[in-house]
């Protein structure tokens, strides 16, 4: 039975995978035009970052998993 | 014929002819189910990254974003935090799925539903769920298709008794379909995801180099949006506003997405926990273009292709689903609105093969095997699910072809809602293991409420906005109903427990999920 699991030791790496979530949770931070970035409006610019930091995020959490070889 | 249209046939006759012969691309015994419906559970890193980017960017999402962009503006955009986001998600859960599925033999979630909580009603209601979410998606797969048949201009029917006029050209792409499917399964999708995706890729690239250079930059792009479409609109007093949709329009997509049966399809598909792991952090590269695609939406805003008369027609048939092949034809030299169209239509045949192979999957396992047939062979079992595969494509084509579009939309509309509710089954399940009879009773409750709240919101939109002590909270119908869904999964359990008690039938251990 699964239940019954061993205790298992929280490691605060797994903390990163919260930024991205962050990121986009409060909605009227980014819904706004300035700053614009070649013409781009806040808005679609910085969502579009936010693509990006996920990934970054996803990476150190993947490489401390494999380093223990899960 | 045209250079466009000779461009799209050459292409597309190019992968018709890939998909036939995938059955040889390590060839496996095609009789037996997992080898056919899963590839073999053989993917690597990079054919996963090309099968799951397919799969999950299909044709419709190519089209419908945009189109939402240029007709509605800023709350398109949902769908970037929404392919965002469900990455952590993928990359923290789903490797255990893989794990568990890969130890029992499991093809279908609903066949680890039935192994976790030994319950064949639970089993049958995930599903039963999972059938009907993806049937519409086919469906609008084969509209997507239709919308590219007419931007090439090959309107050219046939009289059928009993359907009426059918289009040839869509017929083709059917017969395409059907036959790469049931010949080679999931290896034949596979060989045409690679190609379809750099298609893709090359279309996106072209399409945001050369297009806004001859609108005159980004800048001028978005001063064509009219400015009460380029941002969400403030909330008014007493209302949590349209920024609140826009996040649990995220949230209840990025928690459905992966529980969607062509989904589980493509992870089961690769070869070990850590493919997918990798692919969490490889995918989203497929999200970045489709941001960039939605903003073809502006694109076409500021171009102006409604206005002209040559796409009159287009979008009186599509409405705003024509903006984006207006737009290319338009934009790009002959030839390589051929390529771009290619990418759309092929685009459209790959995810459609999983779909209707993972609808396959189910009915044969958690109908098929489970109620009906419990001692069929391995072959029997294998050559049903090509059977239902087929059938799930011939309904689709019914569909498009004798029910208004609208109703297509309206049923992914709900299927997504739906998907949603097996998240405390499926994907908790992963974690927790409730009672089966509770979490029955809670996937009844949120399937009846999100259907309800689309009902009396007349089909028109998701988002069911709620009155909380006197605050309005738009929120969208997947993700309140999933609220219920959980409170009563949860309430039932522990009354079941502190009451007759709950036999626990669970045939996997900690063990597995690792």
């Amino acid at each position: 039975m699964y239940e019954d699991k061993p205790p298992r030791k929280f490691h605060p790496v797994y903390l990163i995978l919260l930024i991205p979530y962050a990121a986009w949770v409060w909605v009227p931070f980014y819904n706004r035009i300035e700053p614009t970035l070649f013409g781009i409006p806040f808005f679609y610019w910085y969502q579009i970052f936010g693509i990006f930091l996920t990934a970054a995020c996803i990476a150190p959490v993947y490489f401390y998993q494999e380093g223990r070889g899960k | 014929m045209s250079v466009t249209v000779a461009v799209f046939l050459a292409l597309f006759v190019f992968v018709a002819l890939l998909g036939l012969f995938g059955s040889r691309w390590r060839a496996g015994d095609l009789s037996q189910l997992h080898e056919w419906g899963l590839g073999g559970r053989s993917f690597g890193t990079l054919i996963t990254w090309f099968l799951l980017g397919g799969d999950l960017y299909t044709a419709y999402t190519f089209i419908a974003v945009p189109a939402l962009m240029f007709g509605a503006g800023a709350g398109g955009f949902f769908a970037v935090p929404y392919a965002a986001l469900m990455y952590p998600l993928l990359f923290m859960a789903f490797p255990k799925l893989w794990s568990v599925a890969h130890r029992h033999g499991y093809i279908t979630a609903a066949d680890f539903v039935r192994g976790r909580f030994g319950h064949r009603g639970l089993a049958l209601a995930i599903a039963v769920t999972g059938m009907v979410a993806v049937l519409p998606y086919i469906a609008l797969q084969l509209v997507g298709m239709q919308v590219v048949i007419a931007a090439l201009g090959l309107d050219w029917a046939v009289h059928v008794p009993l359907l009426g006029n059918v289009s040839v050209p869509l017929l083709a792409a059917f017969t395409v379909l059907a036959a790469f499917t049931y010949t080679s399964g999931l290896r034949g999708t596979a060989l045409i995801a690679v190609v379809k995706d750099i298609l893709v890729y090359i279309t996106v690239l072209a399409a945001i180099i050369i297009i806004p250079a001859q609108l005159g930059g980004y800048g001028k792009v978005f001063e064509a949006v009219p400015p009460s479409q380029l941002l969400l609109p403030p909330a008014p007093e007493g209302s949590l506003g349209a920024g609140f949709a826009y996040a649990t329009l995220a949230l209840g997509s990025l928690l459905a997405l992966f529980l969607y049966p062509h989904s589980v399809t493509g992870l089961l598909s690769s070869s070990s926990r850590h493919v997918i792991r990798r692919n969490a952090i490889v995918l989203p590269a497929y999200s970045v273009a489709l941001a960039l695609i939605a903003l073809l939406g502006y694109m076409a805003l500021a171009a102006g292709v409604k206005g002209m008369p040559e796409y009159e027609a287009g979008f009186k048939s599509f409405g705003n689903n024509f903006a984006v092949p207006a737009l290319f034809l338009h934009m790009f030299p002959h030839w390589f609105a051929g390529v771009a169209f290619a990418a759309i239509a092929i685009g459209a045949l790959m995810p459609a093969s999983i779909m209707a192979i993972a609808c396959g999957n189910l009915f044969t396992r958690n109908v098929y095997k489970d109620f009906i047939n419990p001692n069929c062979s391995p072959q029997a079992e294998a050559r049903m699910a090509k059977i239902i595969a087929f059938a799930a494509k011939l309904g689709a084509l019914f569909f498009v072809l004798e029910m208004q579009t609208a109703y297509a939309i309206q049923l992914q509309l709900l299927g997504g809602i739906w998907i949603c509710q097996t998240v405390p089954a499926v994907l908790l399940g992963l974690y927790v293991r409730l009672d089966p009879r509770a979490l029955l009773a809670g996937w009844a409750a949120g399937v009846g409420l999100g259907t309800w709240m689309v009902w009396t919101l007349e089909f028109k939109s998701s988002t069911y906005p709620l009155h909380i002590f006197g605050l309005t909270v738009p929120c969208y119908a997947a993700v309140s109903a999933l609220l219920v869904n959980l409170a009563v999964s949860w309430l039932l359990t522990v009354i079941l427990r502190a009451t007759v008690g709950t036999p626990v039938r669970d045939e996997t251990a900690a063990a597995d999920y690792v």
